[in-house]
């Protein structure tokens, strides 16, 4: 495959940046989408050139760090992956292709296409765990049956990779699946009831401070969620939110 | 006695066997008691300096003042002042720490007396402890955030002492322990299938084919319960059942269910309860957390890890930072290989500067081929993508039995799902009836391997074979249909249910194989090769989990102890957590209880300034050297040798042709490598070439590791020493761990060995039949 890349290309946080076009060739349709950077990176440097800076780790869709925005699409045109399972045999031979960073006040531009998620890590250090030492002195895993349904719907929530998808595809740039999964989680589950008033305040009013917009119903993160995190877990952030403002 | 510092060589064959030309290492000698009444240590520490046998003055031991190499050898006079220095930096190292911790490089794995199963017990009850107040002022570093990493820094921190965790990813959660899949081991006993601590020891050290210490797999086994208890109290949302309990499944090498797991998500899923712990002692300020670091030394102070030097991976800063102990919790080195399951920024960095500052490293050549991988599809390929072995509950492998049926296959014209029951081979089935394709990991692979050498590998390569769960979806359908009271006999609505039922087993693998492959994985069988997956090797601890340097610990996959040379499934997230959550956080009390005076700890010394000169050098070597190839070009490189030569099967001639060849690929490496951008950025080609600089070096050992090792067992399988129907011929005269202490280079590495006593299981033949 013979392809045309525009990719933003920006030096820092602080400098500007712009789309620089990259002609590519002899793509294989069975390589994945990050391969085929490789592939640029490597003829990049071959010509003294700067390779694009992307994020990327575990390449199987499960450690969250790709991003990219593909065609105006945040992990691009396939539904319920992330860019690194991504395969060119979803492009078309002389196609164009635009990418670019996730893009939202609260995720500054380190270089290229790196984003800088770390206002993610900040909300869960503001109430995304359970108070409870790790000794191991609990009480026996069984002896607090729970209803599977449940056991279930908060595996489901559970299984955000926080790759940031949702806020990048949002027109408000709102974190709230990303927050609504790990309310929803420790809501559905006996352990997480003690501290559940305060979680989930601390959690929404960190993520007011970091900058994130609001929930406006549009239905796009859920679409764009690789992990396809439901929005019903938005709803149920907004339930025990409002639960938080009886006790309170 | 007294205690005495001597000039010695390093025989290691009968001194007869030597003759006059022969060139000897010469090693410092300290003969010491920590008190009178003690027992005498003897400390061998290599000096890197080499000499002839003819050249070695055997009166030097009576006459301290005469230098140990004589003027026949062309270079004594460097010679010998090179080993005067060396007694000087091993003096002003070693001594403080000779008399306090009473350290020694004779490997003593320090573990405690006792019977087995009451070891743990006594050792913590009789350790010492450091009093709150203390911990305070006490500080570790923990380098790594997956399980092993991020549950000792979250544990630690709850205690009260100060950690510094690193990672060198943008967050502690996207460390590569979430990429597990399959589950987590625990003997519950919860389906009353016969499970017990000691059953689950006796699988792990059989399954690691009795290369393990002992002592260390009972405590393992013994505190998995606990980690089940804890992760379900941290809100892990495991598996259940309809009566609300957890649910098991089986994993290979076992005749009982003890996996727990959340889907094919488990590894995620503990590493977000470990994440949640970090979070909160984060929060608390008792975790200082460092995303995007990279570890590029530890520092030794007096004998002593006392900090590490952190490259900024943002600003391309080099950091100091200092503590009382620092914890490696670092992960494998898989990507040795190149290609491998293993996450692409996994590296053994961390490790390999432990190793070049002291740390023995362990068993280098035990690697964990998984057998169930998907296969490699061209030369494009970056890494492999792993498919949990839970497949093998429910999945069949099999290869076709008529030669011409492969070809038919592989030219088109036939379909895997038309071949007849009669003319499959499922090879793991037939070979090992008892287990069937439930055999551990080593063993399945091999046999896949063997399959395919013969010429039965099904895709164009001819290295892929079927796993196959049409009968699955079939059995799975007529007991839903039985349910449901509907007609067993209806094939299309049996299939239906069937598949509804594997898809809720196992969705998101089979929809992750569809995503790379492109081929419905519930009508027509997987294409499944074996890929390097895990490494059982690493640091050298001893029963506390420390390295062979003072204060320096090495945990989880970083380190080597518990698994042998073969680790059953699902036993990584047990280790990882065990050694996080319950051992490492008593055992290195102990240590730092002796520190409790000794106030912060300077980075401003001159170890540190070397040790930062030092990594500041390399990076600027890197960026100047402008050399031809970009460092992608000989990872692979390196994969391929190591892949070739050093991979499923190994034998003599191959092993030494990679020692060598991996040395020449290290020599243009430096020379030529070209790096391109600048120190102070963000800049992920200079990280990569650090990484790879020390996978050239790690090769060569791990090389030269599977070449002494003249048996075979486990994952490391020697050609030379197999049966006649292909199955490892282990060796009682290898029944021990190697480990090994560098000197200047891999080449020149010296083997220590811990010889493995097994005293509460018979060392017996490994069958799986």
């Amino acid at each position: 495959m013979k392809l045309k890349l525009k990719i933003w290309r920006q030096k820092n946080t602080e400098e500007k940046g712009h789309l620089v076009d990259y002609d590519i060739e002899n793509i294989s349709p069975d390589m994945s989408f990050l391969e085929m950077l490789d592939v640029l990176n490597n003829e990049l440097i071959e010509k003294g050139e700067d390779p694009v800076a992307f994020d990327h780790d575990c390449r199987e869709g499960i450690c969250g760090s790709c991003s990219l925005f593909i065609n105006g699409r945040a992990h691009g045109p396939d539904k319920l992956i992330t860019t690194c399972q991504l395969h060119m045999r979803k492009f078309k031979d002389g196609d164009t292709i635009y990418i670019e960073p996730f893009r939202a006040k609260a995720f500054p531009v380190i270089k290229d296409l790196v984003i800088d998620r770390s206002a993610f890590d900040r909300i869960q250090h503001a109430g995304g765990y359970i108070s409870v030492n790790t000794s191991g002195n609990t009480q026996d895993a069984n002896s607090i049956p729970i209803n599977k349904n449940d056991a279930d719907m908060a595996f489901d929530a559970a299984t955000c990779i926080g790759c940031a998808a949702c806020v990048a595809t949002c027109k408000n740039s709102s974190a709230m699946l990303f927050v609504g999964a790990k309310v929803s989680q420790y809501s559905l589950l006996p352990q997480g009831q003690t501290e559940a008033t305060n979680r989930v305040v601390n959690m929404v009013n960190q993520m007011d401070l970091e900058g994130f917009g609001n929930c406006s119903n549009t239905g796009a993160c859920e679409v764009e969620c690789p992990k396809g995190i439901s929005l019903d877990n938005i709803a149920r952030m907004n339930r025990e939110l409002m639960k938080a403002s009886f006790r309170k | 006695m007294k205690n005495k510092l001597t000039y010695s060589l390093n025989y290691r064959k009968p001194k007869d066997q030597y003759s006059d030309n022969d060139q000897l290492m010469v090693c410092i000698r300290y003969y010491h008691k920590d008190h009178k009444n003690s027992k005498a240590k003897i400390i061998k520490k290599s000096t890197g300096v080499k000499c002839k046998l003819s050249d070695w003055d055997k009166d030097w031991h009576n006459n301290p003042d005469r230098s140990p190499i004589k003027s026949t050898d062309p270079n004594y006079i460097e010679k010998n002042k090179l080993l005067k220095q060396k007694v000087d930096s091993f003096k002003d190292l070693y001594f403080d720490s000779f008399s306090n911790n009473g350290y020694s490089t004779e490997l003593s794995a320090n573990v405690p007396t006792g019977p087995l199963e009451n070891k743990w017990t006594f050792h913590k009850n009789k350790i010492n402890l450091v009093s709150p107040g203390n911990k305070r002022s006490l500080d570790v570093i923990v380098v790594g955030t997956g399980l092993a990493g991020g549950s000792a820094a979250a544990t630690l921190a709850e205690l009260g002492y100060n950690v510094k965790a690193f990672c060198f990813q943008d967050s502690p959660r996207r460390a590569h322990s979430i990429a597990a899949q399959g589950g987590i081991n625990a003997a519950k006993n919860y389906q009353g299938d016969g499970d017990s601590t000691y059953r689950l020891f006796y699988d792990t050290v059989k399954g690691g084919d009795y290369r393990s210490r002992e002592s260390n797999v009972y405590r393992l086994a013994e505190v998995s319960a606990n980690i089940i208890d804890q992760c379900v109290a941290q809100g892990v949302p495991f598996a259940r059942d309809y009566g609300g309990l957890l649910d098991n499944r089986s994993f290979g090498g076992v005749l009982v269910s003890r996996t727990f797991y959340a889907k094919g998500q488990t590894g995620q899923q503990l590493l977000l309860g470990a994440y949640s712990a970090m979070n909160r002692q984060i929060s608390r300020g008792k975790i200082d957390m460092h995303n995007r670091h990279e570890m590029l030394d530890v520092v030794i102070v007096k004998g002593k890890a006392r900090g590490i030097i952190a490259r900024n991976l943002v600003t391309g800063e080099i950091e100091r930072h200092s503590a009382h102990a620092v914890v490696l919790a670092s992960g494998g080195y898989g990507n040795v290989f190149y290609l491998s399951t293993n996450a692409m920024g996994s590296n053994v960095t961390a490790a390999w500067k432990a190793h070049k500052r002291g740390a023995y490293f362990a068993n280098p050549c035990f690697t964990q081929i998984h057998p169930t991988c998907i296969p490699v599809s061209g030369d494009h390929q970056s890494k492999l993508t792993l498919m949990s072995e839970s497949l093998r509950n429910d999945g069949r492998i099999w290869v076709p039995k008529n030669i011409d049926d492969v070809k038919a296959i592989k030219s088109g014209t036939l379909k895997p799902t038309e071949i007849s029951e009669d003319n499959r081979d499922y090879f793991l089935e037939r070979r090992y009836p008892a287990f069937g394709n439930l055999v551990p990991r080593d063993v399945a692979s091999r046999a896949a391997k063997e399959r395919c050498d013969a010429g039965y590998g099904i895709n164009q390569t001819g290295e892929a074979v079927y796993l196959d769960f049409a009968s699955a979806i079939i059995r799975y359908g007529s007991e839903k249909a039985h349910i449901k009271g509907l007609d067993k006999d209806d094939n299309e609505l049996v299939k239906k249910l069937g598949k509804e039922v594997v898809k809720k087993k196992y969705g998101n693998l089979f929809q992750m194989y569809e995503k790379i492959v492109d081929q419905n994985p519930y009508e027509t069988p997987m294409m499944i090769y074996p890929a390097v997956h895990y490494t059982m090797g690493g640091i050298w601890v001893d029963y506390n989990l420390m390295t062979t340097v003072p204060g320096l610990y090495a945990i989880g996959e970083a380190n080597f102890s518990d698994h042998g040379s073969n680790r059953l499934g699902a036993s990584a997230l047990m280790q990882g957590l065990a050694d996080g959550y319950f051992i490492l956080p008593y055992t290195i009390g102990d240590y730092l209880s002796s520190d409790i005076s000794t106030g912060p700890i300077a980075n401003d010394t001159k170890e540190f300034i070397q040790a930062e000169k030092e990594v500041k050098e390399k990076i600027n070597y890197f960026i100047s050297n402008k050399g031809k190839y970009p460092v992608d070009y000989f990872h692979k490189k390196l994969g391929k040798i190591m892949w070739n030569k050093c991979g499923m099967a190994r034998n003599k001639k191959h092993l030494k042709e990679a020692v060598n060849e991996i040395k020449e690929l290290r020599e243009l490496f430096w020379k030529q490598v070209k790096v391109p951008g600048d120190t102070n950025e963000f800049n992920e080609e200079l990280a990569k070439a650090g990484r790879v600089a020390d996978f050239l070096e790690l090769g060569e050992l791990f090389a030269k590791d599977a070449l002494i090792r003249e048996e075979s067992c486990g994952g490391h399988f020697r050609e030379e020493h197999q049966t006649l129907e292909g199955e490892a011929v282990r060796k009682k005269e290898f029944q021990y761990v190697s480990a090994w202490e560098y000197t200047g280079s891999p080449k020149d590495a010296i083997l220590h060995k811990e010889e493995l006593d097994y005293e509460n299981i018979e060392v017996k033949e490994r069958s799986y039949k």
